[in-house]
């Protein structure tokens, strides 16, 4: 178990390697404004422009960009800094971490907390009115993009300009160390809205793995022990049918770290994803590296964490 | 005789299906004493499981109508309310599966699962309970019982899998075992062993059993009375000694002939039966045997046989329209070595034709 993850890690230094070599390419490779000029701005004369070129390195070939880049890394643990503001790359997304990390959990709990329940008992009541209305209700919140739905959703709630202000609009967080509550509250509505689709799948897929499990031969055998279908459904049909849920799980959790970037932009919420979005716009290389590099990891690091977490949940499975 | 302890009357389970209305069972009918073993064969697809699964209120799908009525210990199964069915299932009647791994939860202890079938029906202290799994695992021979408690299902071989089931079936010690092709998915080796040990256990727990089966030959030593299943209805069924001594229907002439025997006669050949089993959608009309009978007449295309005793039969009873002195002299000419084809010319040559 212990070489098995540590040769997982070994991998992982590789991946986050070819990730950083491939944003590379694809930034000097695609159209894209000339960072220097954006940092120049309205006024840069082309003296002004050359210069930040040659302070920024923008001046040196690509290869050489990208070894200086991850000699920096690998040395020093440094992801260096803006090309428009000078920020430490590595210091800005730990700042931004904290709204990251409360938007993605904050939306678990709550996609869970609704879509599980939702998933057991249209399982259980398959083919019943219940069962159309919530899977039907599923697939038309899967089918919602998540821009428009935040849209939506700030138009009729959002207390500055929504038709029925209940919660804290866009652009309202604040971390939960300085106010718990006022925390709570300026995340509310956008967990709604980022859970919605997520509830929605994690549904169809308790309800469409516990079908499955209910007609396995074991659950007959529980059944033939005396147990009480409320045991056979919960000790028997559940356990099963959860598993591959952790799965998921484990990967959107890794995926939403990343950053969230339509959720963050739209509710303008100070996390990776918004960073991210930022920095795109504004060719900001070593930003939009260090966010991809960021989100990669993560993504990884969930494979890994699921890996294991599988050993746990199913006995059968043993890594050697 | 006394009282039986299941007494099955016209027992019918369909299922609506879209295709059509499967009639897995139609119109079953036996009965069995306390102790005793009887024996349900027949191919696969003659309803024989469906027809155990609705004694123990398992049947599973939603689109099944089930009539007649199942007495067992002085009971109607079929009108009892959900939770006095739930305590009679693993406490008095309890079932083990043809495939052991599929029918133990992959992600549990075999100890835990154990415990399980005995809180399901006893309030105990997990202790006791404990002892006792180690105390059935013992009973099954499942050799370090101590170990294997805490081992999972995939770390035991077939053989010991189907021990475990049998543990688990006999935790409170039910009155009536229900052994659903026990044997089938196991080694041949292993097959014997389970036998024997399911005979042992019957004798010292003194319960019934009911051990359904497509081999005539599992039976033959277990059974004190065999019921032969074929599309959905019992088409003969009598004490063991006389079903495999003077079988009455072709259809278990059939079974019989395509088993080894050692009594059989010299440079005797196996005779399989041909064709398939008839969809049970879509039965054939009059015998449903009669498209696959190497003995058919044209009366047998139209009308239904009725099970009805065999003259002198002691509780032997069959559901042909051949009459039973055809169907001696068949039997005598098939025992003499003769195959189908000849038993039918030597004897119904002589006869005018049945109907």
């Amino acid at each position: 178990m212990v070489r098995y993850i540590i040769g997982r890690l070994l991998w992982m230094v590789v991946l986050l390697g070819l990730v950083s070599a491939v944003t590379f390419v694809i930034f000097y490779a695609l159209p894209s404004a000339d960072p220097a000029v954006l940092r120049a701005g309205r006024q840069g004369t082309p003296e002004l422009i050359a210069q930040i070129r040659e302070t920024l390195g923008l001046d040196k070939p690509i290869y050489v960009q990208y070894y200086l880049y991850m000699k920096a890394i690998v040395l020093d643990f440094d992801f260096g800094y803006s090309f428009q503001n000078s920020a430490d790359v590595r210091e800005e997304i730990v700042s931004r971490l904290p709204a990251t990390i409360s938007l993605t959990l904050g939306a678990v709990v709550v996609w869970l907390a609704v879509g599980l329940p939702i998933g057991m008992i249209s399982a259980i009541k398959r083919r019943t009115a219940l069962d159309r209305v919530t899977m039907g209700g599923a697939l038309l919140a899967i089918s919602a993009p998540v821009y428009w739905l935040g849209l939506v959703a700030l138009y009729l709630f959002s207390r500055d300009i929504g038709a029925f202000p209940i919660f804290a609009g866009a652009n309202s967080y604040r971390p939960l160390t300085e106010n718990p509550a006022a925390w709570f509250d300026s995340l509310l509505l956008s967990w709604l809205v980022l859970a919605a689709a997520f509830a929605a799948f994690y549904a169809r897929l308790l309800r469409s793995n516990l079908i499955d499990v209910m007609s396995e031969d074991y659950i007959r055998t529980a059944r033939a022990k005396g147990l009480r279908e409320r045991r056979v459904i919960l000790r028997h049909g559940v356990r099963s049918a959860i598993t591959p849920v952790v799965t998921v799980l484990g990967l959107d959790i890794g995926l939403l770290l990343g950053g969230a970037i339509l959720t963050e932009t739209v509710f303008n919420i100070p996390g990776i994803g918004r960073l991210a979005f930022d920095a795109i716009q504004r060719a900001d290389l070593p930003v939009i590296q260090g966010t991809v590099l960021f989100a990669a990891f993560f993504i990884i690091v969930a494979n890994i964490v699921v890996d294991i977490a599988y050993a746990f949940l199913d006995p059968r499975v043993r890594y050697s | 005789m006394s009282e039986p302890l299941l007494r099955v009357q016209d027992l019918r389970v369909h299922f609506d299906t879209e295709d059509g209305v499967v009639k897995a069972a139609d119109g079953l009918s036996y009965e069995l004493q306390r102790g005793q073993v009887l024996g349900i064969v027949g191919e696969s697809g003659s309803g024989k499981s469906v027809s155990s699964l609705t004694i123990m209120g398992l049947s599973r799908a939603e689109n099944a109508r089930i009539s007649g009525s199942v007495v067992f210990d002085g009971r109607d199964m079929l009108s009892l309310a959900a939770e006095q069915m739930r305590a009679v299932r693993g406490n008095e009647i309890a079932m083990i599966f043809q495939d052991p791994l599929s029918s133990l939860h992959p992600f549990y202890r075999v100890g835990d699962q154990l415990v399980e079938a005995i809180h399901a029906h006893h309030d105990v202290p997990r202790g006791a309970a404990l002892d006792r799994a180690l105390e059935l695992l013992e009973m099954v021979g499942i050799p370090e019982p101590k170990r294997r408690v805490r081992a999972y299902p995939h770390e035991f071989s077939g053989g010991m899998r189907q021990r475990v089931m049998i543990a688990m079936a006999l935790a409170n010690e039910p009155k009536l075992l229900i052994a659903d092709e026990p044997t089938t998915a196991l080694d041949v080796t292993v097959q014997a062993q389970i036998l024997d040990l399911i005979r042992r256990l019957k004798d010292e727990l003194g319960m019934a059993v009911i051990i359904i089966t497509h081999d005539l030959g599992i039976v033959a030593e277990m059974a004190d009375e065999i019921a032969v299943m074929y599309a959905g209805r019992i088409v003969e069924r009598g004490p063991t000694e006389r079903i495999f001594a003077a079988p009455e229907h072709p259809y278990t002439w059939g079974l019989l002939g395509s088993i080894p025997r050692l009594d059989a006669p010299a440079g005797s050949e196996l005779v399989p039966i041909p064709g398939r089993p008839p969809s049970l959608i879509d039965l054939p009309g009059g015998c449903s045997f009669h498209p696959r009978c190497p003995y058919v007449q044209p009366r047998h295309r139209e009308q239904q046989p009725l099970l009805e005793p065999v003259p002198g039969g002691r509780g032997h009873a069959v559901a042909c329209l051949l009459e039973h002195e055809t169907r001696a002299r068949l039997w005598r000419s098939l025992q003499r070595g003769a195959v189908p084809e000849q038993a039918r010319a030597s004897v119904l040559a002589e006869d005018a034709p049945d109907g």
